[in-house]
């Protein structure tokens, strides 16, 4: 089987950028390992999707089937229950500077292995990573103490209530205030559970405010902002959670307290998934632990593009489709210039010549891209690492600042895009090197 | 086969690392042998959570009992895994002097091991030491190698030992916690036998009973009205690092041992993962497998002082194990109180080290004592090792996967385990989710079980016909889920 392009993930970001390419004529097919498409959403039973995309308010399966009602139309295959074993390039120089890159056919190898198909290779003349994200675990966050039944991640807890049909727990306590953390408590709630607390370390919530108000606040659940989980109690099944205040940047353990409970979700942020990725050499960012990429969203590895949660955590579904369908059109520009086109005609390792740097100065966590292309409008997606409730985003070089916005009610668990015209950069010297910053402002 | 008349020969109350190996080498005769475990499953107590190191044979003066088990234990290894398949390398062991006032102590350790016979051990100067190992701290001043050093999985080797056993015709019963033991006469042969009860009702009668019970080897002996001992229980707390973490050496590296403990340790594990600590703190509880914020920071800091690319960044989860401490040497004794009964209690570090030389030394005590052996001619001492999707070749695989399609099917994510292990972990009796995990990582890699806990919850159903109120994380009251919606 050969395709101009394999898409890694069937969630929302490999749909979407399936759509963009098939809309070009590209041959592309989707891998998933679920058995059904739409990655995470189906079990997002919750509405709140597609309000930007749709002009409406849907639920997660109603979002993912209408991505996929369009896929299938187009006639895109799809293996599901499927999963990538590897993927390789046999031959490094095709689809790169080298005289010979100009043919891409055969560049990459896809190992797929399935119980329904067995074991399969796919040739293909590029990649799109849309595999989502993992969600962060106790681990990951050192939370100490017992080792019991009944702690579960956000997003497992989900899974287990909406799709299999069973309650992990009837007195629940979430540690981090995390979307899917901050949903879970309104399902839990009702589902007949008691959401005893939502305890979160920093001194703001992490998920939307939006959802603070519909799932905490209308159902009357606490919220502990500024306490440390000092450690999870129980033998056999959780029986509490051990929480303290924090003073001065420590938890103040002469304050601590116990909330008795049964169960513990974490919702302790998600991180990219990105293992494929790492295997097949593609860099990654460490500041989102996503793929590091250009202004095409393309990975320093030619013909390798990522979007979505693999690419960086997004607050909403709407956005994650609007960058695959970026990611999609990327490609397909890549695959139309490669056919046929002169070594000359792309910089060295395949990243656009000419490219600026951009890198993440105050209050800034990221930005995605990490470079940015002189010539053309672009968007760039940021967040701030601080809450205000007015803020000025600034992209500077050295001390002049080449792009400006306005900001309000700018929250970390929000995400911000600049979208940066045509011409803007245009003046700058190909060595020039970006700075992005935002910088609290006084309201009137 | 609890329910039969006929005592058992012998019966081993402890499914851990000594029962198990004390099981495997008596199913060599014609016996009939009981294990009894109190939990769910074997190798769920002190031996699921340790070290998993084959030590050198240095790190204990000669004259203790310990210390020669250590050292012949070691020397078994390659053809038990040769037979049973488990997991195991001999990667080395380094002891890395940081300061050049430890020399003497890795001096006196270098003639420690010399008198014990340790194979292969060797003084080492700085140069030498980075280059046996690179990612060594460069304040390395000398050290110790013990080339014979290795790494085991733990339980895989538990696993792989009772499943031998069972093979050759020995009982199991998990769930099985001793409360009381009697002599009672056997109606038909008129022999005076153990019959040893459990506290859900259960009982089982043996000629012959073996204390192996880790920490509770002092409960049971008391069951058994035997000699009266303490274990004090001492916690060991663990990181363990991903697959793809930067801190891995490749060889396990010790730091300069003091009084108490071998100190905090760098090992990398067989299966690819990286562990650091432990520490070693004398508890009360025997079921405290609690980890403290204070400790795990400690752990790090050490870790670093050794192997200074170890990172906090790439830890995916923390455990502790209890070790049951009990004197300076290991207790493996004939009762002086209890008739027919052999005590192997006290079993701490190198306890896994020594396991196949504690069996062959309680094999020693059955026959001074009078316990009749002839060779089982049945006997067959080879255990196929489950076979791994993620370790076959893609044309293997696809062979593979063409005649059982379960094993295209990857359920752990992070550690490419299929469907088809995890049928057949489920097959050899581990069927909780703890089980599954020991006997195939899956629940163990980077997501902890974000992605597959819910699918192996199904397999696990479906295999077993149990309901969902029956899947447990561990047994006993440790359900997973709490309804149904």
């Amino acid at each position: 089987m050969t395709y101009d392009a394999l898409i890694v993930g069937a969630g929302a970001a490999g749909m979407a950028a399936a759509l963009s390419l098939a809309g070009r004529g590209h041959s592309c097919a989707i891998v998933d390992r679920e058995g059904f498409m739409g990655g995470i959403l189906p079990q997002c039973i919750h509405s709140g999707f597609g309000l930007h995309l749709f002009g409406e308010e849907l639920t997660g399966p109603e979002f993912a089937a209408r991505l996929e009602t369009e896929v299938a139309l187009a006639g895109i295959p799809t293996f599901l229950n499927t999963t990538v074993l590897s993927i390789e390039r046999p031959d490094p120089a095709r689809g790169s500077d080298d005289p010979r890159g100009s043919d891409t056919r055969g560049a990459f190898r896809a190992l797929l292995s399935s119980s329904i198909d067995g074991v399969r290779r796919v040739e293909c003349r590029s990649v799109v990573l849309a595999m989502g994200s993992r969600e962060r675990n106790r681990g990951n966050i050192r939370i100490a103490g017992d080792r019991p039944a009944g702690i579960f991640t956000a997003g497992l807890a989900q899974r287990l209530i909406n799709v299999d049909g069973y309650l992990p727990g009837k007195r629940a306590v979430i540690i981090g205030s995390g979307d899917i953390g901050l949903i879970m408590a309104r399902r839990l709630s009702l589902s007949g559970a008691k959401v005893e607390a939502v305890v979160e370390i920093a001194r703001y919530p992490s998920g939307l405010a939006r959802n603070i108000a519909q799932c905490l606040d209308d159902f009357g659940i606490p919220l502990y902002l500024s306490h440390a989980t000092l450690r999870i109690v129980g033998k056999d099944r959780v029986t509490g959670v051990e929480v303290a205040p924090l003073v001065n940047g420590a938890p103040n353990v002469d304050r601590a307290f116990t909330i008795p409970c049964d169960t513990v979700l974490l919702s302790v942020g998600l991180i990219p998934e990105n293992e494929l990725s790492s295997r097949m050499g593609v860099p990654l960012n460490p500041a989102t632990n996503g793929a590091s990429v250009d202004s095409r969203l393309m990975t320093a590895v030619p013909g390798v593009f990522a979007c979505g949660n693999a690419l960086h955590i997004h607050d909403l579904v709407d956005r994650v489709v609007g960058e695959a369908t970026r990611a999609g059109s990327f490609c397909a520009d890549w695959l139309e210039r490669s056919r046929g086109k002169t070594a000359g005609e792309r910089g060295s390792g395949g990243q656009v010549l000419g490219e600026i740097s951009v890198r993440a100065g105050k209050n800034v966590r990221y930005t995605v891209p990490s470079s940015l292309d002189r010539a053309r409008a672009q968007t760039l997606s940021t967040r701030s690492m601080v809450p205000m409730d007015h803020g000025n985003f600034c992209l500077r070089d050295g001390e002049s600042v080449v792009f400006e916005k306005k900001l309000s009610w700018v929250r970390p668990g929000e995400m911000i895009f600049a979208e940066i015209p045509e011409g803007a950069l245009g003046a700058l010297r190909t060595d020039a090197a970006l700075e992005a910053s935002i910088d609290p402002e006084e309201t009137a | 086969m609890i329910s039969d008349n006929t005592p058992f020969d012998v019966a081993i109350v402890g499914a851990g690392v000594s029962g198990a190996s004390i099981a495997r080498r008596l199913s060599r005769y014609r016996l009939r042998i009981a294990i009894l475990e109190r939990e769910a499953d074997v190798s769920f107590g002190v031996s699921k959570a340790n070290s998993g190191i084959v030590h050198g044979g240095f790190h204990h003066a000669s004259g203790f009992l310990k210390t020669r088990l250590e050292i012949e234990g070691a020397g078994m290894f390659d053809q038990l895994q040769r037979e049973l398949g488990f997991p195991f390398r001999r990667c080395g062991i380094l002891v890395a002097a940081l300061h050049p006032d430890e020399m003497r102590a890795v001096e006196h350790l270098y003639s420690q091991g010399l008198a014990n016979g340790a194979p292969g051990i060797e003084l080492c100067s700085r140069e030498r030491m980075l280059a046996l190992e690179p990612k060594l701290s460069g304040e390395t001043v000398g050290g110790l190698y013990a080339p014979s050093g290795g790494i085991v999985e733990p339980y895989r080797y538990v696993f792989s030992l009772i499943e031998s056993a069972k093979k050759n015709g020995a009982v199991l019963e998990t769930g099985f916690g001793v409360s009381t033991a009697s002599r009672v006469s056997d109606a038909r042969s008129g022999e005076t036998v153990w019959k040893i009860d459990s506290s859900d009702g259960r009982s089982v009668r043996a000629r012959w009973a073996i204390n192996a019970a880790g920490l509770r080897a002092d409960e049971v002996s008391r069951a058994f009205g035997a000699e009266d001992f303490e274990i004090s229980p001492r916690k060991d707390e663990y990181f363990l690092l991903d697959k793809l973490a930067e801190g891995r050496p490749s060889r396990v590296v010790f730091p300069v041992p003091s009084s108490v403990s071998k100190g905090m340790l760098v090992i990398p594990t067989v299966e690819g993962t990286t562990l650091i600590g432990p520490t070693a703190d004398p508890v009360p509880d025997k079921d405290d497998f609690s980890t403290t914020s204070r400790r795990l920071a400690d752990i790090v800091a050490s870790a670093r002082g050794l192997v200074p690319s170890v990172s906090e960044r790439d830890v995916i989860t923390s455990f502790a194990g209890l070790r049951p401490a009990l004197g300076e040497d290991f207790f493996i004794a004939s009762s002086s109180v209890a008739p027919r009964l052999i005590q192997v209690a006290g079993i701490q570090s190198p306890g896994l080290t020594a396991s196949p030389a504690v069996a062959e030394y309680v094999k020693d005590l059955l026959l001074r004592d009078g316990l009749e052996l002839s060779e089982n001619p049945s006997y067959d001492p080879i255990v196929r090792a489950p076979v791994q999707a993620r370790t076959l070749s893609p044309e293997d695989l696809a062979e593979l996967v063409a005649k059982d399609p379960r094993y295209g099917n990857v359920v752990c994510r992070c550690e490419g385990i299929s469907e088809a292990e995890i049928v057949e972990a489920i097959a050899h009796g581990h069927a909780t989710l703890d089980g599954v995990k020991f006997y195939t990582r899956a629940q163990m890699g980077r997501c902890q079980g974000g992605f597959c806990t819910h699918r192996i919850i199904g397999i696990i159903m479906r295999e077993t016909g149990l309901s969902y109120d029956m899947i447990t994380k561990r047994g006993g009251q440790s359900a997973v889920l709490e309804d149904e919606l």
